[in-house]
């Protein structure tokens, strides 16, 4: 049963190792709540130094307004640990991310928040590029299936992690799931302070 | 069955199987810090959650502290109310915090250690990137997001999976002027930004044992610029001297049983790494990066590359990019090229031992004219130690500012910034575009390098320079 998890419009970003400065510069980080991040979205590329919009950026190009589906390349989300950088992606309004590689803080951080992110190889991650040098592309996203589907012209697969799957198809408070376990924390915690008494 | 330090560490903090291959594993000391917080606070208010282990976490103010003056207003309005959320939140939960006007305050992964906390064997995690400096104690150690700092504080514990193990062993003796800096940016640049990416790396080798502590963490603090989720070396002597009386370290009744389980701690000799990299540690020259990503790095006396030397179209594109972002043309030497602000600071590299070699370097010289250049202490305990020992006053007498503790020029959410077109070198550990300020053009380097970029005016081969060491 195909079930889409997402869908929209796609805003292809031809870079390699996007980082997190570049995804929310410094001084948005000073706010001590979790919106409002939307402006700040890739701030120093998205506007020129006198505060208009820099029409040379992709996400300024016209037939990109709207797009909720991000195409990037490797290693995307590096550098700092911010969560910042995720919120002011999901704020602006994109959901889901297609890459060829993601940092590893900044994963767990979008799926944290509910987005999907998906991992292809490079080829395929090329031949979704030169697909969107074709002209605006809506895709959906089959996230039970795990198929990319492009519109009338077919469909990209992809992997992902079981336990990351289930948590984004069942929407689970991941702090609650921990809690039932909170007799086994209780139990380490009185082993611990018996085996390694120092630790406090 | 043979295993890594790595897979030691984490099987003996499985609290409980989650689903699938999700272990729950317990944290040992969280650290926090104003900027990552707040909002994981927050979340927990509006659950209803309390602090389970307040006694486990610890927070510091160094992101978006003024370097200038010990004052919550200094760094403007917003950077105040974030500060004052840090302690009001401290407050309530009963959390230990060293804040502005505490002696030891400084930035979070400078502290940690030198107060103890960060011991072998532990898993350490804090809202930030540069977590993995702590893996030099033998240690898992990682950065996290705010949505994870929320779940630690209110579990102690985090959801995890078994990362890939990435050896990464590097032997000889390095050369005269060459330091653990040099030997990251190095290994970086073999490894590219993304090498690490779903690995631990562990350091090892004869030049790693060589190592001091400070050098130790300022190479497992940049593993996270080559992708690794955590960088980790196995105790050994070293480790167990320094720790030795430090505020958080095991006590004298507790020391020896500590010393004891601290010794079991290494990767069996028939463990199997997913990756083994060889690195001959003498050949490492000075190294200094020309682009705006870490692995964009070279020897000093090397020319700049140009884009046409890459291979990969990719590589040659960003190549192409860097060299217009940073001003520099391919074929260029950087010991050509001036310098308009050096920065010595940051969770990289304002430890004692940095300083002192930055010292060494400047000794009775001045610093050129219309070069701006810092010096921050990575805390209270190395600021008073290092004018204790009189490197404040080489600094200041030579031109040098010399400020109060915190990440400063790193990342600059203060005052202390680059400003656009103008070229720092930086003792930090992230040349990214607009990273020190808006259109600034940032060389990594070490401690040495970036006092001699202050006293010549330009970039130096150290190896060039008479009584050069550390
Ligand atoms: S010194 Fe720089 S890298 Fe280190 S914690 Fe501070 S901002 Fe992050």
């Amino acid at each position: 049963m195909s079930q889409i998890f997402a869908s929209g419009l796609v805003c292809p970003l031809d870079k390699n190792n996007v980082d997190t400065d570049q995804i929310i510069p410094k001084q948005f980080l000073t706010s001590v709540s979790r919106d409002g991040f939307a402006e700040a979205l890739f701030y120093d590329w998205r506007y020129q130094a006198d505060g208009s919009a820099n029409p040379d950026f992709v996400l300024n190009f016209p037939q990109y307004n709207g797009a909720s589906i991000l195409l990037t390349r490797a290693n995307f989300g590096c550098g700092s640990s911010r969560e910042h950088a995720p919120w002011a992606i999901q704020q602006y309004g994109f959901g889901v991310i297609i890459a060829e590689s993601f940092a590893d803080i900044f994963f767990n951080n979008s799926v944290n928040n509910g987005m999907l992110l998906i991992s292809l190889s490079g080829a395929n991650i090329e031949m979704l590029f030169n697909r969107s040098k074709q002209g605006p592309q809506q895709w959906q996203i089959d996230l039970a299936n795990q198929e990319i589907l492009l519109g009338n012209n077919g469909a990209v697969g992809f992997s992902i992690d079981p336990d990351v799957k289930q948590r984004l198809l069942s929407g689970l408070d991941f702090i609650g799931a921990s809690e039932t376990l909170n007799p086994q924390i209780a139990e380490f915690e009185q082993n611990r302070r018996q085996q390694l008494p120092w630790l406090g | 069955m043979a295993k890594t330090l790595y897979q030691k560490i984490y099987q003996s903090h499985v609290v409980g199987s989650l689903n699938g291959s999700t272990d729950l594993l317990f944290v040992d000391r969280h650290l926090i810090h104003e900027v990552t917080s707040p909002q994981a606070f927050a979340g927990l208010k509006q659950a209803g959650r309390p602090v389970r282990r307040a006694d486990l976490t610890f927070a510091t103010m160094d992101h978006n502290t003024s370097t200038q003056i010990r004052s919550y207003e200094a760094a403007g309005e917003t950077s105040r109310k974030q500060l004052e959320a840090l302690a009001a939140n401290c407050a309530e939960h009963g959390i230990k915090l060293l804040d502005l006007h505490h002696p030891d305050q400084g930035i979070v992964h400078v502290i940690g250690p030198e107060l103890g906390l960060t011991q072998p064997g532990m898993i350490i995690v804090c809202g930030d990137s540069h977590t993995s400096t702590h893996g030099a104690f033998g240690a898992i150690a990682f950065g996290i997001g705010t949505s994870e700092v929320e779940h630690v504080l209110a579990t102690q514990t985090l959801p995890q999976q078994l990362a890939k193990t990435l050896k990464i062993q590097i032997d000889g003796k390095l050369a005269n002027g060459v330091t653990p800096k040099d030997v990251i940016l190095a290994v970086i640049g073999q490894l590219g930004t993304a090498g690490g990416n779903g690995f631990v790396a562990e350091f090892c080798g004869d030049a790693i044992r060589a190592m001091s502590m400070e050098g130790r963490m300022t190479l497992c603090n940049m593993s996270i610029e080559m992708g690794a989720k955590a960088g980790l070396i196995a105790p050994d002597a070293t480790t167990f001297a320094y720790l030795q009386g430090k505020t958080y370290a095991p006590s004298s009744e507790h020391w020896d049983a500590a010393v004891t389980y601290w010794q079991g701690l290494y990767s069996d000799t028939d463990a199997v790494f997913d990756k083994v990299v060889l690195i001959d540690g003498s050949r490492i020259k000075p190294q200094i990066s020309w682009g705006t990503n870490p692995e964009q790095v070279i020897a000093i006396d090397q020319p700049i590359p140009s884009p046409d030397d890459f291979t990969d179209l990719i590589k040659a594109d960003a190549a192409r990019r860097a060299l217009a972002y940073m001003g520099l043309s391919a074929g260029q030497k950087l010991t050509d090229t001036k310098v308009d602000v050096v920065f010595i600071g940051s969770c990289t590299n304002s430890r004692i031992e940095d300083l002192r070699a930055a010292a060494a370097v400047v000794g009775s010289q001045k610093v050129a004219a219309g070069v701006r250049a810092l010096v921050v202490p990575g805390s209270g305990m190395v600021k008073r130690q290092a004018e204790a020992e009189g490197l404040a006053e080489v600094f200041k007498a030579a031109g040098f500012e010399w400020r109060e503790p915190g990440c400063s020029m790193c990342l600059g959410m203060n005052d202390d910034q680059v400003g656009a077109g103008e070229r720092c070198a930086s003792t930090s550990n992230r040349n990214f575009e607009g990273r020190q300020g808006r259109g600034s053009r940032t060389h990594l380097v070490s401690p040495a390098m970036a006092a001699a970029a202050a006293i010549a005016g330009k970039f130096v081969d150290l190896s060039n320079m008479q009584g050069a060491s550390a």
